[in-house]
């Protein structure tokens, strides 16, 4: 569905991605693990038209996505959770949701989508009013994932997150974000928590200082001995 | 203190009516600036940018309501009407011209863009129509003065309070209860992510800056009824002093802009009202505030703390 193809994207003189293909098929989740500085984010924003790419192709559908701007893409069906949550702390938690739906025009549809996810996430029904910076982390990135989902997206993109949360707050996270994709929603997951998603992801890749260094299903990178030595904090035996 | 002790005796010298007369002034010249202030804290609050040719804007909606008046004959109303329109597209062309092409550029290149920004409207229309004071048309209907009680207050003196309240309770209206409101709020303080949701950063700035000098020239027309002098230099006092109400106010923040005008346009009135001796320092008045304010509250009276993103 989403296809990356030879991708370079340089910060004045430094690439920060020296040509990364990888694959995002339609249905599944795929997780991308790397250490910070790896180049991790840079993928997503490159996708989502924030960062102009020096060569290579983004293919969405069988689309190029490289040119367009942020608002075509989300248009397009691609939406993204941003690192460190960036719900607008200045407006409410039914605004945050609005705001998701800031492209479509079907008020009804919007209505109906609010519920639902105050129906997933009910913590969020009773702040309401609140504004979103009151809220908890936890809450925060249930509200950073409602807010993505309100666009009606096809492929969900998310950034860390498990960032700075409670250990019992990710597993939900998880559990969510496992939720989501059984009910028919291609993820592309960023994580340095890397045990949680490879527990999680069909498919997984590792990004390395700009390279992608291995790719294989979720479980085969789980059992890989050098991934548990690097990312896994296991030793190797 | 003998500072004090005229003081006292000044307000105790002084008749019901005559203080009256200077609340009056006060808050009209408060609302004035109170409506210029927030052209500047909305700009700062969305592009975190001073728009330094705010004032000049204030100064060219003068000289259109010269022409449509003076010139074209057109009835006043029809005028301010048009005034406000051809404003807020000057504001527009402004932010398309001088600042867009900035967008990605470092922020001090933007600042001194304003800055020529100011100095080409200036400029302008000294070119155009000369350095010699024009006259703000007479609208006798708001120039007069009506007696209220044993007060001779100038009809504009009233309409300008009412108007101003007006303006700001559509404002609100729009910033907090409406779709492009919402999104103005969000890419103030989340650009990139607003891009993410699909909002069309460069529209919402449009917006801003059609809404800022929309309310400019709603200022500048009543301005000049009360103050009929026209030149190509008449925003420069003016447009330092709302930009350091809207300082003092907590800039971003669109009812400390307000608070901020009332301030400095009530500070001043009664400055030259107790204090005759100091009317020559009633332009220091301002600046004076400013460094008391800022030296106890750095980012103003409602100005938020900055943190730094995680």
């Amino acid at each position: 569905m989403l296809k990356v193809e030879n991708l370079v994207v340089a910060y004045g003189g430094i690439e920060a991605l020296k040509g990364v293909s990888l694959e995002v098929p339609e249905g599944k989740i795929v997780t991308l693990i790397g250490a910070n500085g790896a180049g991790k984010s840079t993928l997503l924003r490159s996708i989502m038209g924030l960062v102009k790419p020096k060569s290579g192709r983004i293919e969405y559908d069988g689309k190029e996505l490289i040119g367009l701007n942020s608002q075509k893409i989300v248009q397009n069906g691609i939406t993204l959770v941003p690192e460190g949550r960036r719900v607008f702390v200045n407006l409410t938690v039914l605004e945050n949701l609005k705001i998701g739906a800031y492209m479509r025009q079907d008020t009804e549809g919007i209505e109906r989508d609010i519920k639902r996810i105050y129906e997933m996430f009910p913590r969020l029904e009773e702040r309401s009013w609140q504004m979103a910076g009151t809220l908890s982390g936890g809450e925060q990135q249930m509200l950073a994932v409602g807010r993505a989902l309100m666009c009606r997206p096809r492929v969900l993109m998310m950034d860390e997150p498990s960032l700075g949360l409670a250990p019992l707050v990710i597993k939900d996270i998880f559990n969510i974000i496992q939720e989501i994709n059984h009910q028919g929603m291609t993820v592309l997951l960023i994580e340095q928590n890397a045990n949680m998603a490879l527990k999680i992801a069909d498919k997984a890749y590792v990004l390395e200082t700009g390279k992608l260094t291995m790719e294989g299903t979720g479980q085969e990178l789980l059992e890989n001995p050098d991934i548990k030595a690097a990312y896994l904090g296991k030793k190797k035996k | 203190m003998d500072f004090f002790s005229e003081f006292f005796q000044a307000i105790t010298n002084m008749s019901a009516t005559s203080l009256a007369q200077h609340v009056v002034n006060g808050v009209s010249l408060g609302s004035l600036y109170a409506l210029i202030a927030i052209g500047y804290t909305m700009v700062y609050g969305i592009l975190l940018m001073i728009n330094f040719a705010h004032g000049d804007i204030v100064m060219m909606a003068c000289y259109f309501a010269f022409f449509g008046i003076t010139v074209f004959h057109i009835p006043w109303y029809f005028t301010f009407i048009g005034v406000i329109i051809a404003t807020a597209l000057l504001g527009a062309v402004i932010e398309r011209t001088a600042y867009r092409p900035l967008r990605d550029a470092p922020k001090n290149s933007v600042l001194i863009s304003a800055i020529g920004a100011s100095f080409l409207l200036e400029n302008l229309a000294n070119y155009l129509f000369s350095g010699r004071p024009l006259r703000f048309p007479d609208i006798p209907l708001l120039s007069s003065n009506i007696e209220v009680g044993d007060v001779q207050i100038q009809a504009i003196c009233i309409v300008i309070p009412i108007m101003t309240f007006l303006s700001l309770w559509l404002l609100l209206h729009i910033v907090n209860h409406t779709k492009i409101g919402m999104a103005m709020r969000a890419v103030s303080k989340d650009y990139e992510i607003a891009r993410v949701m699909g909002i069309n950063i460069d529209r919402v700035i449009s917006i801003t800056f059609i809404i800022g000098s929309a309310l400019a020239a709603i200022g500048a027309f009543m301005w000049g009824v009360r103050y009929p002098g026209i030149t190509p230099m008449l925003g420069v006092m003016p447009g330092l002093k709302c930009f350091i109400a809207a300082v003092i106010g907590g800039i971003g923040n669109i009812k400390g802009a307000v608070i901020g005008g009332f301030i400095l346009g009530l500070g001043e009135v009664f400055i030259v009202a107790f204090f005759p001796q100091l009317s020559g320092y009633r332009d220091a008045f301002a600046f004076i505030v400013l460094i008391i304010i800022l030296f106890y509250k750095p980012t103003g009276l409602l100005g938020e703390k900055t943190t730094e993103k995680v």
